[in-house]
């Protein structure tokens, strides 16, 4: 979903490079609560993991359209969303500036969309969905998955609004055919980024689930749940 | 950090530079679902080249370091494909991580009395991983409860 140059205008551009600056910085600010000596070499591992999916594009449906993942869901999981905006953010930067991927001058936009907008929807709904649903498994499976997939279209229509914005081309008043467009491809692709989120979070919760962020700092339901009494077993 | 932890991080390196360096090669190569959003309206050859129609596409300008070394996930002067793409992309899971885990390092918070707190978080986190290695693997996710 990375914006080439061209694409938006310098201005609006210029305007989102300073609004990204400053939601990092807070990002910074904040997420050093959460960084300590664990969380910091597992940060740069899921930075270092979202880079190498992210060159995995995957088919989706007909007519020669890919999509990747965008990793902003799997990073709050993991880091939570602070930390998590931070890692998906140093892949921008690093796919802009040394692969060519992603204009610089788009950069503010490209992290406003992948690394805030997908970051902040997808632990929003962690957040939700890890109190209503059952603490199995198949509870957090579903959470990464849907948290995931809706991320991905929220990400689309943060581009859908910069195109409203700074758009390059005139539509012709036909904003609502790119929103539809954009939304329905990245239905598509949230299904990817749904089972590559889910898959990557239960692995590493079978295999160190003090690792997963959602399940340390997200306050447990009332009720015990019912695996309870089968963990002290 | 605990052995386990750094167990924990090398087998992640590991899988991040195999997809990176192997699985990328496998990788569809069609417009993503940005890039063809954008092309509504023209016409494109096998190859995704717009040979008709106007379309925002068009206004796409040159990558401000198109000529990067590493540019489009290749190695310049590398003509194998496969090692090229592969190579780039373990380029890139080292780069990252260099930058990811250097720069949170010197974020982290340090000396205070919650890293303390974190030692003896650590040593809790083992009992609660053999209870849920003994258990039944649903209950991984209550584990994660009790360490916290």
């Amino acid at each position: 979903m990375h914006i080439s140059n061209g694409i938006i205008d310098g201005p609006v551009a210029a305007v989102f490079a300073a609004l990204a600056l400053a939601a990092l910085t807070a990002c910074v600010l904040r997420g050093r609560r959460d960084l300590d000596d664990r969380l910091a070499p597992m940060a740069g591992l899921v930075a270092a993991f979202i880079f190498a999916v992210q060159m995995l594009n995957f088919p989706i449906f007909t007519a020669g359209v890919s999509g990747h993942l965008l990793g902003g869901a799997l990073a709050a999981m993991l880091v939570g969303p602070w930390v998590g905006a931070l890692c998906v953010a140093v892949v921008l930067v690093v796919q802009a500036l040394i692969f060519g991927d992603g204009g610089v001058a788009m950069l503010g936009l490209n992290i406003t969309n992948m690394a805030l907008l997908g970051t902040a929807a997808a632990y929003l709904l962690i957040a939700v969905l890890l109190r209503v649903l059952p603490r199995t498994r198949a509870g957090l499976a579903v959470t990464a998955f849907v948290a995931a997939l809706l991320s991905v279209v929220v990400a689309s229509q943060g581009f859908v609004v910069e195109y409203w914005l700074g758009g390059t081309t005139d539509l012709g008043g036909n904003l609502a055919g790119l929103a539809g467009t954009m939304a329905g491809v990245h239905l598509l692709i949230g299904i990817g980024e749904g089972l590559i989120t889910a898959t990557t979070v239960l692995t590493v919760a079978k295999v160190r689930p003090d690792l997963v962020y959602a399940l340390r700092a997200l306050p447990t339901p009332a009720v015990p749940a019912v695996g309870v009494s089968g963990g002290v077993r | 950090m605990k052995n386990r932890s750094w167990a924990f991080l090398a087998g992640g390196l590991l899988v991040a530079l195999l997809l990176a360096g192997v699985v990328s090669n496998y990788a569809s190569s069609h417009p993503d679902g940005l890039d063809s959003s954008l092309l509504k309206g023209c016409t494109v050859d096998a190859d995704d080249n717009i040979v008709g129609g106007s379309c925002p596409a068009q206004q796409a300008r040159e990558h401000e370091l198109g000529d990067s070394p590493l540019a489009d996930y290749g190695v310049r002067g590398i003509r194998n494909s496969f090692v090229s793409t592969g190579l780039s992309g373990v380029l890139g899971v080292l780069v990252t991580f260099a930058i990811g885990a250097g720069g949170f390092w010197l974020l982290r918070r340090r000396g205070d009395a919650s890293t303390r707190g974190d030692d003896t978080a650590d040593g809790t986190s083992s009992t609660g991983d053999a209870t849920a290695a003994e258990g039944a693997t649903g209950d991984a996710v209550t584990a994660a409860r009790h360490t916290s």
